[in-house]
């Protein structure tokens, strides 16, 4: 704020603005060649670049608090110190994201190809094979899931928005919330233990996992639709039953239409959240190497899961199984980005203007 | 199709809270009713009864007698729905649906009932309703365009359109010009004036000035102080209350005394 | 009296509607109720049938270092994830201009959306190797401090690789809460600060900080409520072995519930199920207290916020 006043304002013993980062810059180069130095006098041959990060960025800091300290005052050099700490909070924290991207992209190419596409396990060791297996499982499942969580959610949400007074309906919250933070595990298990009981010890079934799903999704669909129907205009209930339209045909063609855009892009931003879910699936939907199209009977693969077992039961050919891992690493977080930014161009060009 | 509306001693209450007391007054039919009064005296709330939309609010009821032509609306037997197809209202806000046509508006009483009419009298109820909103000339050529896109004057005759589409007996109008501009408000009077033709119009209004250019009647009300009920002070012939209202609080009103 | 008459005519769409909403509802109450219900039967066998090689010494001996494994993990995670929190929290809500912090607060919303699996891949096949020498470089330097002493592991699949895993896994909710608190500080009460001669730091200590503090707390909770049930990022970084051990560089670590059952539940059979689905019960049990202790602060915390 203050380095955007007027220069008028800026008192005689601030410091200049190239200073702070030509120290930056300087810290670090003198971290990293203390290092080299420091590394030609050990037997490592190797740099390891995390002391040099925080022996750069501490020594920075220290030097820019002091020469501030004694030029500017304590106020401005605390100021300075907590700006160094908040904007290095911010790009530790995108170190990682970065560092993702470049290698699910770089290491998922070499088997991004149309064979991944078209074929599944069956048969396969080593090189070759694919994931369409895995494919067509998580559109299966994925989508019963949808199917499940949608209606349901939706008119939960209604009933918490348009209907819901009293105990009941603070409870129905009050879950809503816990229902939010049950581990995706305990779903796997919970839809185990449901399928146990018509299915007997072992079960694996499509349809299981899609339960599973349903539970992680039902909240997040509740939560997104009830945050847009409370942004519908009171006024246009009001218009409504003025007009002697009944309260559910009002809901029906009044509050939802008005609202839709942006309840899709919620579900949209929910189902990107559960196509990702690995271990429900692992548990209750189990994994093959085959093509099955029936949620119904038997195991059935998914593509978190195919990632899963492609890193965990690595064959002879190690590095085949490593390429199909990121291979589907990539395919699910291209998947997670398509789905994130429909959602954002749904609620960009659909919602109602005025 | 235009009704006289009886009210006998009507108490409104927002839970245990008594809004409006006893309030009993005959509106009469072709002809405009204007409420007017302070902020808070419950003139609002009072119109709301007259077509049961007071009883959305969670916890809001009425006691004693409001007929409609002899008709007990709030008779055990009758459906709130029932009675608001048959009274229509404006409100202080132009309120259109965001995601209807500027047609579709228009016919949202039919359409939001789920009645199935041809194409041609769809057409035809547009066209009259617009042309009696006096907003056809304006919007004949983007009829479907969405609603939202008209100036706020424009939206508030769309809004009067809808309200006359469905043919009611009563017209209730809520400050419908206390959100617009000078000539879009003059335009709304002149409308109102026309509407009178056909239907029994209640209007609220905060500007005596309006009141006492377009209406017949005027009804004033007043509260003796917050947390107390609103009453009706005094309901005459709209030149009798401006010129030589009978009580002090009126005349201290109308003649900008407070308020 | 008129309010006690019958009730009016009610229609039968609003009636049916009405119904199916409020059953909607219900349903998640009735759900929640069956997930409880369902896992405590099916935990039962491993209670009273024949004993079970894996629990020899009885459930609780079992379940107890997954239990230590999953509060330690979960606290490395949130130790690390909360002040960068705040850091980034802060950082796009009062240092960044208006235009980039859109951008940046899109980038931090990425991280969530990747999916777990994706995080254990990366973790074991490039952040160990990657922190694997400053491990080492820990070890020697800091070893007198018991968390580091032992045996460093060669693979960096060690319990502070799991704690950075998680710390970055729940590092966008956490950030996303705190930024939405700080963000309603009263606009007034920053002005004023500022109105004082406050620097930006003295501004945020006098009004954000304050303002936002039962936020901070709550997305913590929350955090480490995604952080214990957070399963295949550690069922695929971490080295584990069933012992309770604070180093947090060796190759024996304590497992977690959830990353124990995903490893074990796809080979184990007969009571052995019903013994991993009883460890998931007690999952289950931890994560609800820490969400409800969550959203019981924050719903304090709307009561009292008369100042917006």
């Amino acid at each position: 704020m203050t380095t955007q006043l007027n220069s008028s304002f800026r008192g005689t013993q601030d410091l200049p603005k190239w200073l702070s980062p030509t120290l930056l810059v300087s810290f670090f180069l003198a971290s990293f060649g203390l290092q080299v130095l420091l590394a030609s006098d050990s037997d490592s041959a190797e740099i390891n670049f995390i002391p040099v990060a925080v022996f750069g960025l501490l020594s920075f800091t220290l030097a820019l608090y002091v020469i501030s300290r004694v030029i500017e005052g304590v106020r401005k050099a605390t100021d300075r110190l907590v700006t160094i700490m908040v904007s290095t909070a911010f790009s530790l924290a995108l170190i990682p994201l970065l560092s993702l991207a470049y290698t699910v992209v770089t290491k998922g190419v070499a088997r991004f190809d149309a064979e991944f596409f078209t074929f599944s396990m069956r048969n396969v060791v080593g090189e070759g094979g694919g994931a369409l297996h895995a494919i067509i499982g998580t559109v299966e499942i994925t989508g019963i899931a949808t199917l499940i969580s949608v209606p349901i959610g939706i008119m939960a949400a209604i009933y918490l928005v348009e209907y819901g007074r009293g105990t009941v309906a603070r409870l129905v919250t009050f879950f809503v919330d816990v229902m939010t933070g049950v581990p995706s595990i305990v779903a796997g298990l919970f839809a185990y233990a449901l399928f146990v009981i018509f299915f007997g010890p072992g079960v694996r079934m499509g349809l299981g996992g899609a339960i599973a799903l349903s539970l992680l999704m039902i909240p997040v669909v509740i939560r997104a639709t009830e945050e847009m129907l409370k942004i519908v205009p009171n006024e246009l209930r009001e218009a409504a039953y003025a007009l002697g339209v009944p309260k559910w045909l009002t809901v029906l063609k009044v509050v939802l239409p008005t609202s839709l855009a942006g309840i899709a892009t919620g579900i949209m931003i929910a189902i990107a959240r559960v196509i990702g879910e690995t271990a429900p699936l692992l548990l209750i939907a189990g994994f093959t190497a085959s093509m099955n199209y029936n949620p119904l009977d038997e195991r059935m693969m998914t593509l978190p899961v195919f990632v899963y077992t492609s890193y965990a039961n690595q064959g002879v050919d190690m590095q085949a199984y490593l390429d199909r891992a990121w291979a589907g690493a990539l395919t699910l977080m291209l998947i997670v980005m398509v789905l994130n930014l429909v959602a954002r161009l749904i609620s960009k060009y659909f919602s109602p203007k005025g | 199709m235009s009704k006289r509306i009886e009210l006998k001693s009507l108490d409104v209450y927002y839970k245990a809270f008594l809004a409006v007391e006893d309030v009993s007054m005959v509106i009469e039919p072709k002809a405009i009713t204007a409420f007017i009064g302070p902020s808070g005296c419950g003139k609002s709330t009072l119109i709301r009864t007259l077509n049961r939309m007071h009883e959305v609010i969670p916890g809001a009821r009425v006691e004693g007698q409001l007929l409609m032509d002899g008709e007990d609306v709030y008779g055990p037997d009758v459906d709130p729905v029932r009675v608001r197809r048959q009274v229509g209202m404006v409100f202080q806000r132009p309120n259109p649906f965001p995601t209807m046509s500027i047609k579709d508006n228009v016919l949202s009483g039919y359409k939001l009932n789920n009645s199935r009419m041809s194409k041609a009298e769809a057409e035809e109820i547009t066209e009259k309703a617009l042309v009696g909103a006096n907003l056809w000339n304006e919007v004949k050529d983007r009829l479907e365009k969405p609603g939202s896109g008209l100036s706020g004057g424009q939206q508030q005759r769309l809004c009067i359109a809808r309200a006359i589409a469905v043919e009611p007996d009563v017209i209730l109008m809520d400050e419908p010009t206390s959100a617009l501009d000078p000539i879009s408000t003059a335009a709304i009077e002149d409308l109102a004036v026309e509407l009178k033709e056909h239907f029994t119009v209640v209007i609220v209004t905060h500007n005596m000035q309006q009141a006492s250019r377009i209406s017949d009647m005027t009804a004033f009300f007043n509260i003796a102080g917050s947390g107390l009920p609103g009453k009706l002070i005094e309901y005459d012939k709209t030149e009798k209350v401006f010129s030589n209202p009978t009580e002090q609080q009126t005349e201290d009103y109308v003649s900008g005394r407070f308020g | 009296m008129t309010d006690t008459k019958p009730k009016a005519v009610r229609r039968l769409g609003d009636v049916v509607f009405a119904n199916l909403a409020f059953f909607a509802g219900v349903s998640i109450l009735a759900t929640l109720a069956t997930v409880a219900a369902f896992l405590f039967a099916q935990s039962v066998p491993a209670f009273t049938g024949p004993p079970i090689d894996a629990a020899s010494e009885g459930f609780f001996s079992y379940v107890l270092p997954f239990v230590f494994g999953t509060v330690y993990a979960s606290v490395i995670g949130l130790a690390i994830a909360t002040p960068l929190a705040i850091g980034i929290a802060l950082y796009i809500s009062h240092f960044a201009n208006r235009k980039f912090a859109q951008v940046l607060g899109y980038a931090v919303d990425l991280l969530a959306a990747i999916p777990s699996v994706v995080y254990g891949l990366w973790g074991i096949l490039v952040l160990a190797p990657f922190l694997s020498p400053t491990f080492n470089w820990l070890n020697e330097n800091l070893g007198w401090i018991p968390i580091f002493a032992g045996q460093v592991s060669a693979t960096g699949r060690t319990m502070l690789t799991v704690g950075i895993v998680l710390a970055i896994m729940v590092l966008p909710i956490m950030a996303a809460l705190i930024r939405e608190i700080f963000l309603q500080t009263p606009r007034l009460h920053e002005e004023a600060a500022l109105a004082l001669g406050a620097t930006r730091w003295e501004m945020i200590k006098m009004a954000v900080l304050p303002f936002g503090r039962p936020g901070i707390i709550s997305a913590a909770m929350l955090g480490l409520g995604r952080a214990l049930g957070e399963t295949m990022a550690v069922a695929m970084v971490l080295s584990p072995a069933a012992v309770v051990s604070f180093a947090v560089l060796t190759s024996t670590n304590s497992n977690t519930i959830a990353a124990n059952i995903a490893l074990q539940f796809p080979e184990a059979g007969g009571n052995y199920t019903n013994l991993l689905i009883a460890t998931g019960l007690v999952l289950f049990a931890i994560t609800m207290v820490v969400n409800m202790i969550a959203r019981w602060v924050i719903s304090r915390r709307a009561e009292f916020s008369g100042a917006n």
